[in-house]
């Protein structure tokens, strides 16, 4: 576990295939893969229920109420699983803190600057790092005043109404920003091939991710394969 | 861990937590604001509405409005051509109805509130359509009958009253609903209201009506729900 912090993937796991760089352990591919596929049902069963032609479409209330609450309810149980590795919880601090080039990325967002230069990024860039934050506090608040529509006079001084006030607005606001993260990912194919076999190319990570490998060997830990 | 954990920002500033803290602020913020907020909404969708030609006003957010329920795939369709009401069970006049035959009947309105157990309601809704006694009493109950059962034409929902609560003046076979025809979508062409209960004992798509000896559990009520479903605050007791 010790050896572990710092380092862009567990021990004990064989080389990289040349230029290759680790960037997902596959414990946070499964995060994220089994975290995707919820969000997707929850969505897609809050679909069926909001819209009046697909739930005509599709009936089977009770079905659809089960998939939706329970999809909804597991929704954190995958990031709660992945505390158990240290990959993970590493990937967890990085996200959480900004450095100064984070403020660098987005100033150059505000300006309409695309090069990667313009955009220096650790690991994760400063829009990663806010949308991370960002999806998992209205996750919570999803599922807080999802529990209040689905056990009735749990809060009495909440009205139901509110609750699905809040519940109906904020998934809007979920469902906007999930496609927006979803178009970065089809934007971006290594993005995607990282999280899908773990590995992207060096010259990828040197390009979009300037400072993490950076920070990472000036780190006090060397790269990974020295470690044992 | 501390200080050999090296993620690239150490020590910068935890904006992850920032955002996620901030979000649950704002969901706080929001619930406690939603009463005032929502009638502002409502306000602007009302308004809204008017002028939109498109109808995507309809998707927006709007817990003041129905929402469609059914527990089946697809339901069929009935109209004056093909609808039909069986009344039968502890009766000694059982006898089926079609639309004609309601229509003719003499009609009562009712307005109340419709409360779904998921939350959303729709005050002071008008319902209008023959009261549920009306048929009783045309049918003739036997005094072993105790209980109602509603089945729907959609196959598979099902719903029940106690003889005493069916007898009740506010229990309709409605067959209007806001002043028009009940829509395919709201249950039509004829569907129950219980206005002192919620909004699922008010069976949608009513085919058959069948008084039993004691009350048999309908499609909601063998999944947990209540068997009477009264509204806090209804007057149990009103004839």
């Amino acid at each position: 576990m010790t050896s572990m912090a710092g380092s862009t993937a567990p021990t004990g796991t064989r080389p990289d295939p040349p230029g290759r760089v680790r960037r997902f352990s596959p414990a946070e591919r499964w995060v994220h893969r089994a975290t995707g596929w919820l969000m997707l049902v929850c969505l897609v069963t809050a679909a069926c229920l909001y819209f009046g032609p697909l739930a005509q479409l599709v009936g089977r209330h009770h079905v659809v109420v089960f998939l939706h609450e329970w999809s909804g309810i597991l929704l954190p149980l995958p990031v709660l699983l992945g505390l158990f590795s240290a990959a993970f919880r590493a990937d967890l601090r990085r996200l959480n803190r900004f450095a100064v080039y984070d403020r660098q990325w987005l100033r150059a967002v505000r300006r309409r600057r695309r090069s990667p230069e313009a955009r220096p990024a650790g690991k994760f860039n400063a829009g990663q790092k806010i949308y991370a934050g960002w999806i998992a506090g209205a996750v919570l608040v999803m599922m807080f005043t999802g529990l209040l529509m689905w056990f009735m006079g749990l809060l009495p001084f909440i009205s139901r109404t509110s609750a699905i006030f809040v519940h109906d607005l904020l998934a809007w606001a979920i469902t906007f920003v999930v496609l927006g993260h979803m178009r970065k990912a089809f934007e971006d194919p290594e993005a995607r091939l990282g999280m899908r076999t773990g590995y992207v190319s060096r010259s990828w990570a040197e390009r979009e991710h300037s400072r993490w490998l950076r920070t990472d060997r000036d780190g006090s830990v060397a790269e990974r394969t020295h470690e044992e | 861990m501390a200080g050999q954990s090296k993620p690239d920002a150490e020590g910068g500033a935890p904006v992850g937590r920032r955002a996620l803290l901030g979000m649950l602020g704002a969901g706080a913020a929001s619930l406690a604001a939603a009463p005032y907020l929502q009638r502002g909404w409502e306000g602007f969708l009302g308004a809204a509405s008017q002028v939109d030609a498109t109808g995507l006003t309809g998707l927006l957010p709007n817990p003041g409005g129905f929402r469609y329920y059914s527990v089946v795939g697809s339901v069929p369709r009935k109209d004056e051509t093909n609808y039909a009401l069986t009344v039968g069970g502890l009766v000694d006049r059982p006898k089926t109805y079609t639309l004609a035959d309601l229509r003719a009947m003499p009609q009562t309105r009712v307005v109340a509130d419709a409360v779904c157990t998921d939350g959303w309601r729709v005050d002071d809704v008008p319902f209008e359509g023959v009261k549920l006694a009306d048929i009783l009493d045309e049918a003739g109950v036997h005094s072993s009958g105790a209980a109602v059962r509603f089945t729907c034409f959609d196959g598979a929902y099902s719903e029940n009253l106690t003889l005493e609560q069916a007898r009740r003046s506010d229990m309709l076979v409605a067959l209007k609903m806001q002043d028009k025809p009940v829509t395919h979508e709201h249950g039509g062409p004829v569907r129950l209201f219980t206005a002192p209960m919620y909004f699922y004992k008010s069976a949608k798509w009513l085919s058959g009506i069948s008084v039993t000896d004691k009350v048999v559990p309908g499609f909601w009520e063998e999944r947990g729900y209540d068997i009477d479903g009264w509204l806090d605050g209804a007057d149990r007791h009103a004839a």
